[in-house]
């Protein structure tokens, strides 16, 4: 471990602030799943992945992580800029024009740490196998981490990388699906339920394993063991049970906070239930 | 009129096939895909010296957009092989996010593009393609001519650092170019000097302007032909030049006019030096089932509906 549990607690404290601080500041953007995500995204950066902050497009024997569900994107840019990608004075940008902080992770602005842009749904898992692909062809046996929202599993491009992954043999690819079970219109079991997705992958050919993904020990422990299984012929399912608003108590398990900013009465009931631990960043834009 | 002849006729995605290979020698990097058209796009002779470089994704259009974007983090050159209709339009969204938006060094490499496609019919017979991609920001389009031309385009696009549409067919025409040519992306080539009027063709049209270029002469019209095969970026300053000699235009394509080669021509024109233009493409039309040939006729894509088009705009010029 390169972090205590508490280390790393404090650390998804920090994010979750700059979260619903970043929400704030434009009056947009999508802090339900943000929050759900930001024990995921501590481990994953600061404990599990092997990783530069002096960012390269090509990561040459780095491990890899591609966000599928790119409207969750206030949590990576939180955390690249704690890991060290860029300072994190430039979250007071997010949304705003002229900022590398669109509302979308891209390319496009050359923020460090994003290598494909992603918002419309159902792409990211075809995009980390093609770089897992290609990390095969380079004699590069790092890893390749991916993020996918479980209502973008709807979506069917997923089902068709799920397909090629184990057939094709992609064992250096471990997806995880945020698994809390709601979408913009409501829970996804009233939406278009996904039903035994631990089933699905199963048939599918993947080596599925199911973490919680706001206990911090357990995320770690099994992104860790996920580590572990690769490189035996199969690529990885992490089924991670998230509740979205996770952190904020008036947020958490309602769909309603899926793409919803705070108010300034809100935003200050949430940062009194989230400590500051790194230091918040200046709200004035760099 | 220059002479051009021929001593045999191939198809446009043999050339492909055969730049391929030549592509995937020259450089290791060059990594190709396809979705279950492995002998449509004819990549046999990259599978087979490359089997390691090749990626067999099924029919699944989309995931295969999405690996191919992804094998370019990784310093991969792909090139994606699967009919026009489906290397568009089908996968859209994914090219516009994963591949344009993103800057991706990806090849989307489409054949069976347009009515030529025959008998399989209006599902198959894509006639948007052109502008589809040429919309999508940073996209270059190109749509060569012959056997020749295709394998020279897909040698150069290899060298080329980021996405492109390259589209081509599935008759055997006439081969006509040098073999020995290089090509230059969006630059355009001078097929025939003349004074009269410019037929400007791309595709399997460029060969029916030739055709149409001969007729013209024995009614005593000098055309001067230029071959576009990059679309965008457009060759503006040698379509101008042209235009201002000549004073009329014709545009030639296996494509719908709505969205092709002809608005591009024309949105330059109105710009730059405002010309009597004819189209000569489909008119807002779905294809359907016949012989290549039945169907360039039927929806007026021959020599003589170049002609007439020259006519007619002859007739619009100033006096």
């Amino acid at each position: 471990m390169k972090h205590t549990i508490k280390e790393l607690e404090d650390i998804a404290s920090q994010i979750r602030r700059d979260i619903v601080r970043m929400v704030h500041g434009c009056q947009s953007g999508h802090p339900g799943a943000s929050l759900g995500c930001a024990d995921f995204f501590t481990a994953l950066y600061f404990e599990v992945l092997n990783h530069k902050t002096d960012f390269t497009m090509e990561g040459k024997g780095e491990d890899l992580f591609f966000l599928s569900n790119g409207h969750i994107s206030p949590v990576w840019y939180s955390t690249l800029a704690h890991a060290g990608y860029f300072d994190k004075s430039e979250l007071a940008t997010f949304r705003k024009l002229d900022s590398r902080l669109q509302g979308h992770p891209t390319t496009h602005e050359h923020l460090p740490g994003i290598r494909i842009a992603s918002g419309s749904l159902g792409q990211g898992l075809s995009v980390a196998i093609g770089a897992a692909l290609a990390k095969k062809l380079n004699g590069d046996n790092s890893h390749v981490f991916a993020l996918l929202g479980d209502g973008e599993l709807q979506e069917g491009q997923n089902w068709e990388a799920a397909m090629f992954a184990p057939f094709n043999k992609v064992d250096h690819l471990i997806a995880s699906v945020d698994y809390n079970g709601q979408q913009i219109d409501g829970p996804t079991s009233k939406v278009l339920a996904l039903d035994d997705l631990q089933a699905k992958f199963e048939a599918f050919g993947w080596h599925v394993i199911n973490t919680d993904g706001n206990d911090m020990q357990a995320i770690v422990e099994g992104l860790h063991y996920a580590k572990t299984l690769t490189g035996k012929g199969k690529p990885i399912m992490n089924l991670m049970s998230t509740q979205m608003g996770a952190g904020v108590d008036y947020m958490v398990g309602s769909h309603k906070w899926h793409g919803t900013a705070p108010n300034d009465e809100q935003l200050a009931l949430a940062l009194a239930q989230l400590p500051e631990t790194l230091g918040d960043y200046n709200p004035l834009a760099p | 009129m220059k002479k051009y002849t021929y001593t045999e006729k191939k198809d446009t995605r043999s050339g492909f096939g055969a730049g391929l290979h030549e592509a995937g020698k020259k450089n290791e990097n060059v990594v190709a895909l396809c979705a279950d058209l492995v002998g449509s796009l004819k990549m046999d002779s990259f599978i087979k010296d490359f089997p390691e470089r090749f990626t067999q994704v099924g029919i699944a259009e989309a995931n295969m957009i999405g690996i191919a974007a992804g094998m370019t983090i990784g310093g991969k050159i792909p090139f994606t092989g699967t009919f026009a209709n489906f290397s568009t339009g089908r996968v859209y969204d994914q090219i516009r996010q994963s591949v344009a938006y993103s800057n991706k060094n990806v090849k989307i490499c489409a054949s069976h593009a347009g009515l030529t496609l025959g008998e399989d019919g209006a599902t198959h017979q894509i006639l948007e393609d052109i502008g589809l991609m040429k919309m999508l920001p940073g996209m270059v389009v190109i749509n060569p001519c012959d056997y020749n031309q295709t394998k020279a385009a897909t040698m150069a696009i290899a060298e080329y650092e980021g996405p492109v549409y390259l589209r081509f067919g599935r008759p055997v025409i006439p081969v006509f170019t040098d073999p020995d040519q290089k090509f230059e992306i969006g630059k355009a080539w001078m097929v025939n000097e003349g004074t009269d009027v410019t037929i400007i063709a791309t595709g399997h049209m460029v060969w029916k302007a030739i055709e149409a270029g001969e007729k013209l002469a024995e009614l005593g019209i000098d055309a001067e032909i230029i071959n576009i095969h990059t679309i965008k970026p457009l060759d503006d300053e040698a379509i101008l030049k042209s235009v201002k000699k000549t004073g009329c235009v014709v545009t030639c394509e296996e494509h719908n006019k709505f969205g092709g080669l002809g608005e591009s021509v024309a949105r330059l024109l109105t710009t730059e030096l405002p010309t009597p233009q004819e189209f000569v493409a489909t008119n807002d039309t779905f294809g359907e089932s016949g012989t290549p040939d039945q169907l360039m006729s039927k929806y007026g894509l021959d020599a003589v509906n170049i002609v007439e088009a020259v006519q007619k705009v002859i007739g619009r010029k100033k006096a």
